[in-house]
């Protein structure tokens, strides 16, 4: 379909409250207040109109949908714009999160509100243009243009130690970033196009992959961010403003994911088959180093950010096992964690405006005096252990279910990182909530104030919506799940057709839902090299 | 042979600003000293005059005065960028001279001869007339580097520069005598046609010194020692000038000389431009960290670029050719853009040219430090800036040709550099605020703000430059 559609609406319509916000002079209360009121009602129309997107989207089409392209730059680029069930959680998540982090900054944010309301927009622009691109410059064009708000952001309304983490952030992940742009060039030049369409279902020659998924993912790699290149990470989530940390956590880093899923995967087949152990051997890692590293973290913060590097352990590797459960539990995953991640360190942001300070000594006993506080920031933990009945549980123990199907080794120490998980979140929650108030500070502490609540209430909500009903997002992306998954596995082994074939599927039902599990796919996996692991448990 | 007004015809640009020059010469000197803004209006007319013939004028190919001057689509896409470099210069140099007291009207004529040197560079299609174009742009040159003669930097620059320069000159003329020597021809399409069964040992020996002289001009490592120290000590709308027209020129007429005249041995002269090409993105990158004077970084900076643009270069194929001509254009709007910042760095009436003058430039001027902190992005090559197609295209052409370690190395040092206009930008945003700058004059605000938006919005609807480029590659191939 040619012209413009309703993504490019959807991507575009921030940079109207931009040009709005451009027309705000002075720094007066009035002013201020209007500034704030923009910018929400902004990111509240794009989430409105991501609901009507939603509405329009077809769950159960493989393909991409909502096509819209127009002539761009010459050499085979093209503004072209569709989502898949793969990405489009993710622009419902960009859209339904931008809203609370404009609400968190309402009063901790007071210097330059304008400047800081408009990186906000831009970025949320150039976030929803991520997964909206269909075309490998455009994506990427998005893909590094967050690097300057975030920068922005970071640099300018950031803590002490800002202006190393801003340099630190962004040279990291431009450094990435510019190695997948050499292979992106390669991609246009070999196949003409940077249509991603198009690109899909091109075959690249194999050893060349090899060096093409390198590049794609030293880019995604680090913007994940897998061990060992993840150490930029807790610096800027540190540094950071609230809000700047939930969009880092719930968006930015999914963008990682997100690249993988889109490209390395369906792209360079043959490659991720044969770094898939290298992957696995990094995933494994994370989650049980980063871990052990958060357990003795002293700042909220960085221990939250922690436990991102380590739930990010178990996206790639549940994309890696390349089978149905475990990329559907990655995608899970990434959606869970970007509502948990985010909530959480909205829930450290409320006692930060309050205390100016994130180390956890500081607090103790928050229980007494902030009993809904206690609550919010409970259910938040819950969802981060992994506990059943929140949506963390599900994405955790669909990659698992995946990563055992594949190699239960992995899956054997990725559980263990279960456990960890569950003792650093826990402990965090005794030392912060729990206990006396001993400390003078604390004695007059407040509990969350009604727009506090307004942003907590919504995400715990559907932290536990999404425990117990995860159809809607499984549904959406299940049958490019499907496509993807065919499209690795026909090159791991010479028997495929039938592997697809819908009426050779058994069911396995886990809370409410049918996860299809080809029965070609299982017979395969017990004969081949993977076989030490052990099928039978379907 | 083609009559005398055909060739005037096809060289009109360059008649226009021969003439003008001349005339202009003659009311300053009737007029005495207070001619100067008359002389420099009429300078500003005469160049957009000349811009505007090009953009409406023929758009045929031919070759005229005995084959020594070519009219291509290439050497008007060249000359226009070129054009809109001198017309840049002399309206951010019009409140810059008359504030440091050096407001004569020889500055628009000396820049309009050098402009006049420029285009015949583009257009020179032999050994003769490339010396010639390069004489005529460097002896004005030389004169505009040392203009604030009452100043001792100035000076030093003005006398560096024509030492070094004339240096360069012999090297070339040396290596040009050797080329002509062995193949026996001075026009470049003969040149090629005694290389056709190969290369001779004396035509590549003179290759190397003619591409010396040629780097020197680009400002490309080795032969780039004098630029920090010209850039530093010359007025600030003449070090516009230096980064922006003359570079057009000098890296049209390497990108001709090698297309035109050496097709037939691109494997050697592929070696020098590679080694060129790296050592200048490297030192660029590398060199630009220490320093503390804006002018000195953007002299590295623009021998990084450089460099950038010659990874094009040396892909030796059309896309290479449009990767080159995007990449300048690109440039060209950026570094004016960020010249006519650092020209509006005044405190209470004094110039001032450290980074740290910069400090909390976002608090005091808003629109300044952000129409900066663009132009430094697009340095950087970061999307949606221009400067990211920019190296887009350069690198594609060079992955393109099989060259994709130099792209490779290429993007590895951009991340080098990234690093200082990062720094830049941390400087006006993040720091605590110097004292706030005297507020620059209307026009120097406009030519900012014009290259900010040129550069933001490029992405929105690049055709018309890609176009053009590719146009313009289309007269090599």
């Amino acid at each position: 379909m040619n012209g413009f559609g309703i993504l490019s609406a959807l991507t575009f319509l921030p940079l109207v409250g931009v040009v709005v916000l451009m027309f705000h002079r002075g720094d007066d209360a009035a002013t201020l207040r209007s500034v704030r009121h923009v910018a929400l009602w902004t990111t509240i129309a794009v989430f409105l109109l991501s609901l009507v997107a939603w509405g329009r989207f077809e769950s159960g089409a493989s393909g991409f949908q909502m096509l819209e392209q127009q002539n761009w730059a010459g050499g085979g680029l093209v503004y072209k714009l569709g989502v898949d069930g793969l990405s489009f959680p993710f622009v419902v998540l960009t859209a339904f999160l931008m809203p609370f982090c404009i609400l968190a900054s309402w009063e901790s944010i007071t210097v330059r509100v304008k400047e800081y309301m408009i990186a906000f927009l831009v970025l949320e622009t150039l976030m929803i243009g991520v997964f909206c691109a269909l075309d490998l410059v455009l994506f990427y064009l998005f893909f590094e243009g967050g690097l300057i708000p975030m920068f922005l952001i970071i640099g300018v309304w950031g803590g002490k130690r800002r202006i190393y983490a801003a340099f630190k952030f962004f040279l990291y992940t431009l450094l990435g970033s510019l190695l997948m742009l050499i292979a992106i060039m390669w991609m246009a030049n070999f196949a003409h196009t940077t249509d991603i369409t198009i690109l899909l279902k091109t075959k690249f020659p194999t050893d060349v992959q090899k060096l093409l998924w390198l590049a794609f993912f030293a880019s995604f790699a680090v913007k994940m961010p897998m061990w060992p290149v993840h150490t930029w990470l807790p610096d800027a989530h540190v540094e950071a403003p609230t809000a700047g940390s939930v969009i880092l956590a719930g968006i930015l880093l999914k963008m990682g994911g997100y690249g993988l899923i889109r490209f390395s995967l369906p792209m360079f087949p043959d490659a991720s088959h044969y770094f898939a152990p290298l992957v696995f051997t990094l995933s494994v890692i994370a989650i049980v180093y980063t871990s052990l590293v958060a357990l003795v973290q002293e700042d909220m913060k960085k221990l939250i950010a922690y436990s991102s590097v380590a739930h990010m352990g178990f996206v790639t590797m549940g994309l890696f096992a390349m089978n149905q459960q475990g990329v559907q539990g990655a995608v899970y995953q990434m959606v869970s964690h970007g509502l948990v991640s985010g909530a959480l360190f909205l829930c450290v942001g409320v006692v930060y405006d309050r205390m100016h300070t994130r180390d956890i000594a500081a607090y103790g006993g928050l229980a007494q005096r902030m009993p809904l506080y206690a609550v919010a920031f409970m259910v938040f933990t819950m969802a981060n252990v992994g506990l059943p009945g929140t949506s963390g549980f599900i994405g955790e123990f669909l990659t698992l279910i995946g990563a055992f199907a594949a190699n239960s080794k992995v899956a054997f120490f990725a559980t263990s990182g279960v456990i960890l998980s569950a003792a650093y979140a826990l402990y965090l929650y005794r030392r912060v909530i729990f206990g006396v108030i001993d400390k003078p500070s604390l004695a007059s502490i407040q509990d969350l104030s009604g727009r506090e609540i307004a942003i907590l209430a919504p995400l715990v909500v559907l932290v536990i919506y999404y425990g117990v009903h995860p159809g809607p997002i499984l549904d959406a992306s299940a049958a490019s799940v499907a496509e993807l998954v065919k499209s690795t596995q026909s090159v791991a082994g010479p028997v495929k057709s039938a592997a697809t074939d819908q009426a050779g599927l058994a069911g396995l039902k886990i809370a409410g839902v049918n996860f299809r599990v080809p029965e070609q796919d299982l017979r395969e996996r017990r004969a081949s090299a993977f076989s030490h692991s052990a099928p039978s448990a379907h | 042979m083609y009559p005398l007004s055909f060739s005037i015809a096809h060289a009109l640009p360059e008649t226009i600003l021969a003439v003008g020059a001349l005339l202009l010469i003659l009311v300053g000197a009737i007029r005495g000293e207070k001619s100067a803004p008359l002389v420099a209006e009429l300078a500003i007319g005469l160049l957009t005059l000349a811009l505007v013939v090009i953009f409406i004028g023929a758009k045929t190919t031919a070759t005229v005065f005995d084959g020594a001057f070519i009219d291509d689509q290439f050497a008007r896409y060249m000359k226009a960028l070129v054009l809109i470099g001198s017309i840049v210069t002399l309206i951010l140099s019009r409140d810059f001279l008359r504030r440091e007291n050096i407001d004569q009207f020889e500055f628009p004529v000396l820049v309009m001869l050098s402009t006049l040197g420029m285009l015949m560079l583009t257009s020179a299609n032999s050994l003769i007339s490339l010396y010639l174009g390069l004489e005529l742009m460097s002896l004005a040159l030389y004169v505009v580097a040392s203009f604030h003669r009452d100043n001792l930097k100035a000076s030093e620059a003005g006398l560096k520069y024509f030492v070094l320069g004339a240096l360069s000159s012999g090297m070339l003329l040396y290596g040009a005598s050797l080329i002509y020597g062995y193949a026996g021809s001075v026009s470049f399409p003969g040149i090629a046609a005694a290389l056709k069964s190969g290369p001779a040992i004396g035509v590549v020996f003179g290759l190397v010194f003619l591409l010396a002289g040629l780097a020197f001009k680009m400002s490309t490592v080795p032969f780039h020692m004098w630029t920090p120290d010209v850039y530093e000590g010359a007025p600030t709308p003449v070090t516009a000038f230096f980064a922006s027209a003359p570079k057009m020129a000098a890296v049209a007429i390497t990108l001709r000389t090698v297309m035109v005249a050496f097709p037939n041995i691109t494997h050697e002269w592929r070696q020098i431009v590679m080694f060129i090409s790296v050592a200048s993105m490297a030192l660029g990158s590398f060199a630009a960290i220490g320093q503390t004077n804006i002018k000195r970084l953007m002299a590295y900076s623009s021998i990084g670029h450089m460099g950038f643009a010659l990874v094009g270069l040396a892909a030796a194929n059309a896309a290479g050719v449009e990767g080159v001509a995007i990449y300048l254009a690109i440039y060209l709007v950026t570094t004016l853009g960020v010249f006519a910042a650092i020209v509006a760095m005044r405190v209470q009436g004094r110039s001032v040219e450290n980074i740290s003058d910069l400090a909390g430039l976002s608090r005091t001027d808003g629109w300044m430090a952000f129409f900066m902190a663009m132009l430094m992005f697009s340095l950087a090559g970061i999307p949606p800036m221009a400067g990211f197609f920019a190296k887009y295209y350069a690198f594609l052409a060079a992955v393109q040709a099989g060259l994709t370690p130099l792209a490779v190395i290429g993007v590895l040092l951009s991340t080098v550099a990234a690093f200082y206009y990062l720094r830049i930008v941390k400087v006006m945003y993040f720091d605590e605020a110097a004292p706030a700058f005297d507020r620059a004059p209307f026009a120097v605000r406009a030519v900012c703000a014009v290259a900010t938006a040129l550069v933001f919005c490029f992405w929105v609807y690049p055709a018309p430059i890609v176009e053009a480029a590719t146009n313009a590659a289309r007269a090599f191939f």
